[in-house]
């Protein structure tokens, strides 16, 4: 098969979770960033898996999804603490962690 | 004359076995008295003058014994213990008892245990007693360590073991800063002497691969002469710095801060003379080499002029003896310089001197004990008819060290000044002229002490010292008359064997007189009458006079001494420290403070980056992907 389409779509897919992940300031639309960067990645890695005739690429997004699944667990419970002391996920309001 | 070959060292027999305990007694006496403290305040003193007195002793038997053997036999060696074996070297320590030895242990022993003796009085009302008579038994026991050993490094030990008890003796009094600096300086002129010992030994173990006197005597003649003539000059700079000899003479008359018993025993009579001891035993390395023994006698020439110039100019009873020790080791010096001829005479010398020295400074010390602890002549006088015990022993050390016929100083210092002239003429006149100048200092000191009208500062009474302290006196002067009319005849043929020296044809105790010994004589009495005239028939001012005679003043400041180190070696020493320091805080320490301070600044800059804001950080991770994706596919098109 031809994956031109398929990389093309996961680049685009990439391109807006960087632009969202450096322009949002909500914390749980970063999150959404990182995870369309995360499904791109799986899109090509379950791709070239067809490509190529092997498993290795769909068991990587396996993982890949696994990985993502325990972030957005420590990450929300991070996101919701916040919030429940700040009343705001406004990322550039938690800046203590600077010179 | 017959020329002897030095002698080979027999195995101990009879008393020889316990030789060692010469050297144990006052050292475990002065550990007692160190080590127990105040329980032995009120006996000390009696234990530590009885070591001596036993060493003494042991001493007297050990030289009967030698006296009763034929000459062949009279060198022992008693081993004691090995003391390093490392590699090929091994380095015994043992005792060689021969003639040379035995003399100069009766001398430490003898005059030491009458200075004991008179300390006992002298120091009676001093709070530091017991460390006093601590540190002389330690004097004893190390010199005796110096005179005994059979090699060089043994030797050394007793070398720095003297050093450090004059030290300590010459600083007793700590509390008084002169006597403090006076130690110190002592200490640090004579580590330089003891440098250029260190590498004579170190230079030996390297050629001979053994330090003991049997093999370098026997490997001397086999050296090349640039190592020989080195070894020489290495040998005369240690016996400088030990002996005070220019230029290394400024330590002695600072000595004279120390308490008077310890400038008679360890800076007049043993101490000093080691130095002479030093180039008498290694004769068969001046015998190789010319230029080292021209050497030799050249430095104790120029001493021996030093010291009497410095004699004539002092106002310090004390310092006038101290120049006059130091002309007379010139002496000794001077003849061990000359060769095989003289080396009897330098021990001779030695040993006269060691007497009549030894009386006169302790014959100062009991003037200074009568006139309120004062040392400056110039408030003395008249004391011939208060203390006249103390004049007349004092008076015979005075016709002794002026060479006055019959009396000790004449034989040996005659004798010195003949081979002098024999051998090396110019010095011999220099000796002779030198002769003169003893007779006129001695004969001022004479006169500003004992003789003109009384100067006697006010609340003075000078008195006679007690029995205890003119007992020696009476002792010491005994000798200092009759030891050269007893020794004339025998020395030479005594010594002979054991320093390679030469055997006099005709010994006879009756003077020898020559037409060098005239003269000699001519001159003495030429020094006495210019003396007279210049401070026996006026009165002596009591204040320094002022003058305009320049060789006046250079003798009051000790011939610029002082201010010669001070311009030489000091100076620069403390411009050298000063850049060292400069150095070391400007560019080794400006090395460590910079790269600090870098670290800082870095830190510093690259800490603003940690701005706090996500994104900031996700652009840098971005960056630094895209930059690590463009440099793969570069990598892929190269």
């Amino acid at each position: 098969m031809n994956p031109n389409y398929y990389v093309v779509l996961a680049a685009i897919l990439f391109a807006i979770g960087i632009v969202g992940f450096l322009v949002r300031k909500n914390a749980l639309v970063l999150f959404m960033s990182v995870e369309l960067m995360l499904n791109a990645c799986n899109l090509l890695l379950v791709s070239f898996s067809r490509v190529y005739g092997n498993l290795d690429g769909q068991v990587a997004s396996f993982f890949v999804m696994v990985v993502a699944a325990a972030e957005v667990v420590v990450g929300l419970s991070i996101i919701v603490m916040i919030y429940r002391v700040r009343h705001s996920a406004n990322v550039d309001n938690e800046n203590l962690l600077r010179y | 004359m017959t020329l002897l070959e030095g002698l080979t060292p027999v195995a101990p027999t009879g008393l020889f076995p316990l030789a060692w305990l010469m050297i144990a007694i006052p050292l475990v006496s002065a550990g007692l008295l160190l080590v127990l403290g105040k329980v032995t305040n009120s006996f000390g003193h009696y234990v530590a003058t009885l070591a001596p007195i036993a060493s003494f002793v042991v001493a007297v038997a050990l030289f009967a014994d030698l006296l009763g053997r034929p000459d062949a036999q009279r060198a022992v060696s008693v081993p004691l213990y090995t003391w390093i074996k490392t590699g090929s070297w091994t380095i015994n320590v043992g005792l060689l008892i021969d003639p040379l030895s035995i003399l100069f242990a009766l001398l430490v022993t003898g005059v030491g245990s009458l200075i004991h003796v008179y300390s006992i009085g002298y120091m009676a009302h001093d709070p530091g007693r017991r460390r006093f008579f601590a540190y002389l038994n330690l004097f004893i026991a190390a010199m005796l360590v110096l005179v005994l050993a059979d090699n060089y490094a043994v030797l050394f030990v007793g070398w720095e073991g003297v050093g450090l008890a004059s030290y300590l003796l010459i600083s007793f009094w700590q509390h008084k800063p002169t006597a403090a600096t006076a130690g110190k300086k002592a200490f640090v002129v004579n580590r330089v002497g003891d440098l250029g010992l260190t590498m004579a030994i170190f230079t030996m173990l390297a050629m001979f691969g053994s330090s003991s006197f049997v093999d370098v005597n026997a490997g001397a003649s086999k050296l090349s002469p640039f190592w020989v003539t080195l070894l020489g000059l290495l040998l005369l700079v240690g016996a400088c710095g030990k002996s005070a000899q220019v230029p290394l003479q400024s330590w002695l008359l600072d000595a004279m801060e120390g308490p008077t018993p310890v400038s008679a025993l360890i800076h007049a009579a043993t101490m000093v003379t080691a130095g002479v001891y030093l180039v008498v035993r290694s004769h068969a390395i001046y015998a190789e080499t010319s230029i080292a023994a021209l050497a030799v006698a050249i430095v104790g020439t120029v001493t021996l002029l030093a010291g009497a110039w410095i004699g004539t100019s002092k106002d310090d009873i004390k310092k006038v003896l101290a120049g006059s020790t130091m002309s007379q080791i010139g002496y000794m010096m001077l003849a061990a310089g000359i060769g095989p001829v003289a080396y009897p005479f330098a021990i001779f010398h030695l040993l006269t001197h060691g007497f009549f020295k030894a009386n006169m400074f302790l014959g100062a010390g009991s003037v200074m004990h009568g006139m309120n602890d004062d040392v400056n002549m110039r408030h003395y006088g008249g004391l011939s008819k208060v203390m006249k015990i103390t004049y007349y022993t004092f008076l015979m050390g005075y016709l002794a060290i002026i060479g006055t016929p019959f009396f000790s100083g004449f034989y040996s210092k005659d004798s010195i000044i003949e081979a002098a002239w024999e051998k090396q003429p110019v010095l011999g006149a220099l000796a002779l002229i030198a002769a003169g100048v003893t007779a006129f200092y001695m004969t001022r000191l004479m006169f500003m002490t004992f003789w003109s009208s009384k100067r006697w500062q006010d609340g003075v009474h000078p008195h006679e010292s007690p029995a205890v302290m003119w007992v020696p006196l009476v002792l010491l002067a005994i000798p200092s008359v009759v030891a050269g009319m007893v020794m004339n005849a025998w020395i030479a043929g005594w010594l002979a064997p054991a320093v390679n020296g030469e055997v006099p044809l005709n010994p006879s105790w009756l003077p020898h007189i020559t037409v060098v010994g005239m003269v000699t004589l001519a001159v003495v009495v030429a020094g006495v009458g210019i003396a007279y005239l210049v401070f026996g028939r006026t009165s002596i001012p009591e204040s320094v006079p002022y003058t305009r005679n320049v060789f006046t003043i250079i003798g009051r400041h000790d011939l610029y001494g002082d201010a010669f180190n001070e311009a030489v070696f000091m100076k620069p020493g403390e411009a050298l420290t000063r850049g060292v320091v400069a150095l070391d805080t400007g560019v080794i320490d400006g090395a460590v403070r910079g790269s600090g301070a870098l670290t800082v600044g870095l830190g510093g800059g690259l800490r603003k980056l940690q701005n706090g804001y996500v994104r900031t950080y996700g652009l840098t991770m971005i960056i630094g992907v895209i930059v690590v994706g463009i440099a793969l596919v570069i990598g892929r098109l190269v």
